[in-house]
This record gives C-alpha cells, structure tokens and sequence, in this order.
C-alpha cells in the first residue's frame, strides 16, 4: 500500500460558494483497492468533497490528481477522466426516459464508441452483476428505490472505472431496501474496486472499510481504520458525533 | 334562409371555386412544414443559450423572446415586407414569411423549451456527465428529450397555432389557403369560398385541438 | 456610412415620425380600447361557459365542446375576413371594428373556457363533496369553494394566452381598423418611409413588453406551489 503511487491524491482543496468556504484546504489519498468512508456532521462538506473528485463541483484551489490524471489542469480532457471515475449519486438520477438497459448503454456507445450488440452486452454483464438481469427492459418508474440505486451502480461500472465514488447511496431508500444496495457495494470491494463512500452506514463502515475519515466545517479532523474512529476517537468533535449516531 | 344559403353555402360556387382553394390548401400545408421545423429549430437555439449560456448571454436571450413575443406575428411580417425593401434589403414574400416566423414563433418555441429545460432536475445533466458525456451529449441524448416530454401539451399547442398562424401569409400575397378563398370570393361575388376554407381549416385542425385539450387537461389534472 | 445613413433616414426618420406621431398615437388609444373589451368580454363569455359546463348537462356540454373546438381551430384572421366580407353577401354589414373585436372576443372566449374548466376539474373531488357534506348548494360550492382554488392554478396559461390574443388586434389593419398597425401602414404609404412602421413596432413594445414580463412574473410566481 505504500510502494505504489495512490490513484486518488488530493491536496489543499478549496471550494466556496459565493463568501462562504466549503472545503479549507482538504487533503486526501486512496490507495488502489482501497475503501475509504467519509463521515461527518451534514454541511461538513463530505459530499462536496466528493463531487470535486469528478470535478462536478469545481474546486478554487488545490490539486485532485486520478489515477495520474489532474483533474484541475485545462490541458486534461475532463469526459475522458470522467469515465474512468464512477459516480452513485443519493437520489439515483436515472434517466426516467429509458430502460435499465438503455441507462447503462448510454455512455458505453457516446462515450467508449461501443455499437449497440457490444453496449447491449456489456450493460447486460453489468446490471447481472447488481442482480438485476430480469429486470433489463424496465423503465425507472417500475423499479424500486433499492434496484434504481442498483442500475446506477451498474449505469458506473460498466464503463469499468479505476475508482468508484458514492455520494450517500442509501439515504434516500427505505431500511428493507438497504441491504440490497450494500450488498452489491460488498461485492465490488471485494472484486478489488476503489471505493470512497460518503454515507452514514455505520455497521457497514465498521464491517467493511479500511479507514474512515471524520470532516466537519470543511476540514478533515481525523482519519484512521475503522476501529480507531468508532471506538477511540482522538478528536472531540468526532468523540461528539460517534456518540450521536449511536444513540440512532 | 335561401339568400343565407346561396350567399354562404353555394354549392356550384363550392364546385367552381374548388380548384383554386384546392391550391390553397396544399400551399398552406407546404407554409406549415417549412415553419414549423423554421420555429422549432430557433426555438432549440434560444433555449440552448436561456440556460446554459454565461448570465449575459441569458440576459439577451430572454430580451430578444420578450421582443418578438411583445411584436405581433403581423407587425413583424409587414415590416420584413413591405419595410426592409425601403434600405434596399428586398427578402420577398416567402423570405419574409420565413424570417417572421423563425423570430416570432422560434421565441413562443425558445420560452417552452426553457420551461422544460428548467424542470429537469439538475442531477440528471449530473449523472451524464459523471459517466464522461460531453454538456452537448448529455444534452441530446439526457435532458432534451425529457424536457420535451415535460412540455409536450405546450409544444403540440405552439404547433396549432403556428399552423393557424401561416392564413397570415395572405397578408403579403403568398396564395395560401386564405388568401385563395378571397380571390374566389372577389371573382364570385359570394361568401361561399371563406366558408369553404374555414370548414377546411377547422377540419385540418380540429384533431390537432382535441390532442391539444386531452394533453392540457391531463396536465393541468397532475398538479 | 452611406448605408447607415441610408437605413436611420429609412426606419429612423425623426421628421417623418414627428409628423406621424399623432396618428400612431390615435392608433395606439384604439388597440387599447380594442384589447380591454375583448379581454373584459373574452374573458367573462369563457368563465359563463365554464360554469355552464360544470352543471353537467350532456347535450349543452356537447354544444359548448363544439364551439370551443371551432373557435380554437380557425385562425382569427379567418373568423375576422369571413364576419367582415362575408355577413355582407347576407345583407348584414359589420365595421371592421367590430368584426375584429366580436372575432377576437370569441376566440378569447373559446380557450379561457377550456382553461377554466381544466382548472374547475382540478380541483379534488373530496373538496365538492366536504362543501356540500356541510350543506351549501351546488352554486354556493362553486363560487366559494371550487372557483377560488381553479382561479389560482389558471391565472398563468389565462394570462399568457390573453396576451397572444390581445396582440390579435393588429390583423383588424386587414380590414381596415386604424389601430397601430393600420395607422402606421397608411402613414408609411402617405410619407413613402417606413419610420411610422418602427414608431408602431415601438408602440406595440411599449404596449406588450410590460404585459409579456409580468406573465412571466406570474408564472415564476404561481409555479412554485405547484
């Protein structure tokens, strides 16, 4: 882990909006096949963080480099990049105008240049992969929360990135349909994926990430693995906000 | 009630004047296909720039559909018409009915697009260009057609009314069905003709209307 | 240069538009009055029909689809030619005033009934049934309970379609009304200049922009409820 280069490095990310700083100089690195959850209070910028990953927010300052990619320079063409990092947003943002299969088709054939037996393949192996093979030609609308959020995670991988980024996958899904979601993210981890997932699963961040980072006010205040974090945090705001979520 | 009937309901004048409105029609129909993809197409455009230009390029855009939408379809032709040949810029009958209503309707278009535009969510052009669309892709392929959707009741409606729109034409001579039914009329001395191409226009269009209030009515019902 | 001066002295001309002024000015007083009665007249025929309609009687509601779907089929310009050359050959003779402002007024009539009425079907059934459970009559549940709450949702597609028809006054100058479009095309034919034609253009702006922004205003307005 530390004799290769990590495939996420960013460093002094600032972001604000308008007077307000988000984001006060965040570093980061991610180690290849490393899964990496970021917690924190809501407005400690985590998901804004996240989103200046794929430059979907973009930053002010800084330096975010993926996979030996800087994101931030002009000369870097940024769709190119894109595809090579995944995005599983909170509120699934399929396209409601197309089936299972078409979502994931999409960028498979404007974006790899795939016709369409091959993007017809490739979405097929994909959304198995999430389980969801018999349900292919449904349209967003006939699906439920948990298997929407499963076709995005399909929508993602199927344009095999080198790391995935989630953006709070379940907090917008009812508790039975939780365990699907996680599940497909347990199955990715352990094909090897790069992960870093803003979310406040906290069984799943103690079961299956190898470090947590703690952010509040736009700083990143701790880091360490998951048992560190949970069970002896050294930060008083991060002592105050375990204390909260076990109280749930 | 025979001076009535002779005077509007003549059917030899019908019979006579049948091929000249006949002409008319189809020349109408011809007016309606070059102006509704002429309306569309500008509509796109000033769409496009309303919500994803820089601010001042909104700012103009908005102006320029406030313009013509305050400029009546009339106003606009006489002026390309009968006007513009007075600076020595002489764009002719069917060039002035082209540019009037790519302003004009492209700007009724533009607003309607925008509308749908806007009602997409924004996560959606996020999603697209997450998986490495270019803003033009994810536009065409993501957001358009979903805003399109979005305001299909307010797009087939714009579509009658451009079509009702082109009797304007007659206005400047070009022999569309309107403008027929007036030469048949002065030629009979008889009302028959304008009869005969209001029944042909409310046949041409009533489908169109019953679409139009079925689409309204479901809409107006989801809110 | 020349051909800058040559279009200022063509669509710019101060001196035409000075000796024009006047006329374009009595042409704007009668689109104004032209445009408040067919919206006061347009608007108030539509409404009456609504509420005809919502009594649910079959063949009254048949006849009223029909006339709607003929007055939003025909192009105005059509209504307005046929009342105006047409009632003529019948022995009845209409101005051109009137012929524009009854054609306008119909068509007005036509799509305010259909949006009143797309309003008045809105409103959730539950809300008849509560107004009437406590006792008011069907008019009573009409006029306090279901109009106020169809009014709210109709005010923007009522408004952006007065306008469009408003506008409608200047294809009255095909028959001969002085109103803006018809004073300044005589204007442009007595001087042999188009510049009338910008000061009508330039009244009609003074006119409708106001009106187009505050439709926009309202549909900015009344759509966040939604």
């Amino acid at each position: 882990m530390t004799s290769t280069a990590p495939i996420i490095d960013a460093r002094g990310v600032w972001k604000r909006f308008g007077g307000l700083a988000v984001l006060k100089g965040v570093d980061l690195s991610v180690a290849e096949r490393e899964l990496v959850f970021v917690i924190g209070p809501s407005g400690s910028g985590k998901s804004t963080f996240l989103r200046c990953l794929n430059r979907l927010e973009e930053p002010d300052d800084g330096s975010i480099q993926v996979d030996g990619i800087e994101l931030l320079s002009p000369k870097t063409d940024i769709n190119a990049a894109r595809r090579r990092i995944g995005m599983v947003f909170q509120s699934f943002n399929l396209y409601p105008h197309m089936t299972a299969r078409q979502n994931v088709m999409l960028a498979l054939r404007k974006v790899l240049g795939q016709n369409k037996d091959q993007a017809a393949t490739v979405a097929a192996r994909a959304l198995d992969r999430v389980g969801l093979a018999e349900r292919m030609d449904h349209y967003p609308a006939q699906l439920s929360g948990g298997q929407q959020q499963r076709v995005a995670i399909a929508r993602a991988i199927a344009l095999e990135p080198r790391v995935m980024l989630f953006d709070e996958p379940t907090s917008a899904l009812d508790p039975e349909l939780v365990g699907g979601v996680l599940n497909v993210m347990r199955e990715l981890r352990q094909d090897g994926m790069t992960m870093v997932v803003v979310s406040h699963e906290m069984a799943f961040a103690k079961a299956a990430a190898d470090r947590v980072v703690f952010m509040a006010d736009g700083q990143k205040l701790e880091e360490g693995p998951p048992a560190q974090i949970f069970e002896a945090p050294q930060h008083e705001r991060t002592r105050a906000f375990i204390r909260q979520i076990d109280r749930h | 009630m025979e001076d009535f009937l002779f005077a509007f309901l003549n059917w030899d004048i019908v019979t006579q004047a049948w091929p000249i409105l006949w002409r008319g029609f189809a020349y109408t129909l011809a007016l309606s296909a070059m102006t509704v993809p002429l309306g569309l197409a500008g509509g796109v455009a000033l769409a496009l720039l309303a919500t994803s230009g820089p601010w001042w390029v909104r700012l103009l855009a908005a102006g320029w559909t406030d313009f013509f939408r305050a400029i009546p379809p009339l106003v606009l032709l006489v002026f390309l018409y009968a006007g513009l040949p007075f600076a020595g810029i002489d764009v002719g009958a069917w060039g002035a009915v082209a540019l009037g209503f790519l302003l004009n309707t492209g700007s009724y278009y533009g607003e309607v697009l925008r509308a749908g535009i806007e009602s997409v969510p924004r996560g959606q052009m996020e999603a697209a260009r997450s998986t490495g669309l270019t803003r033009g892709q994810a536009l065409a392929h993501v957001v358009l057609p979903q805003a399109v959707r979005n305001v299909l009741p307010d797009l087939v409606s714009n579509t009658l009314e451009v079509v009702k729109l082109t009797s304007i034409a007659s206005v400047v001579a070009l022999p569309e069905l309107l403008f027929q039914a007036r030469q048949a009329q002065n030629a009979t001395y008889n009302a028959t003709p304008i009869v005969a191409a209001a029944i042909a226009y409310f046949l041409l269009l009533w489908p169109l209307v019953r679409l139009v209030s079925r689409l309204e009515n479901r809409a107006m019902a989801g809110r | 240069m020349d051909g800058l001066n040559n279009f200022i002295f063509s669509f710019f001309n101060l001196k035409v538009m000075a000796q024009y002024l006047p006329l374009v000015a009595q042409g704007l007083a009668l689109t104004v009055v032209l445009a408040l009665l067919i919206v006061v007249c347009g608007l108030a025929l539509g409404l009456l029909l609504a509420v005809l309609r919502s009594f649910g009687i079959r063949p009254l509601n048949w006849l009223i689809i029909f006339t709607v779907d003929v007055f939003r089929a025909l192009p105005p310009l059509v209504i307005i030619v046929l009342l105006f050359f047409g009632l003529p050959a019948a022995g009845m003779s209409v101005s051109g005033f009137a012929a524009t402002w009854l054609s306008l007024t119909l068509v007005l009539m036509a799509f305010a009934e259909e949006i009143f009425w797309a309003g008045i079907t809105a409103v959730p059934k539950g809300q008849w049934e509560a107004a009437r459970s406590t006792g008011l009559t069907f008019l009573q549940t009409l006029r306090m309970v279901v109009l106020p709450q169809a009014l709210r949702i109709t005010i923007p597609p009522l408004t952006n379609r007065t306008i469009a028809i408003t506008k409608g006054t200047a294809l009255g100058s095909v028959v001969g009304v002085a109103e803006i479009l018809g004073a300044a095309q005589s204007a442009m034919s007595f001087s042999a200049n188009p510049s009338p034609l910008t000061l009508g253009a330039i009244a009609y702006l003074v006119l409708f922009v106001p009106v187009v922004a505050l439709g926009r205003w309202i549909e900015t307005r009344f759509a966040w409820k939604r």
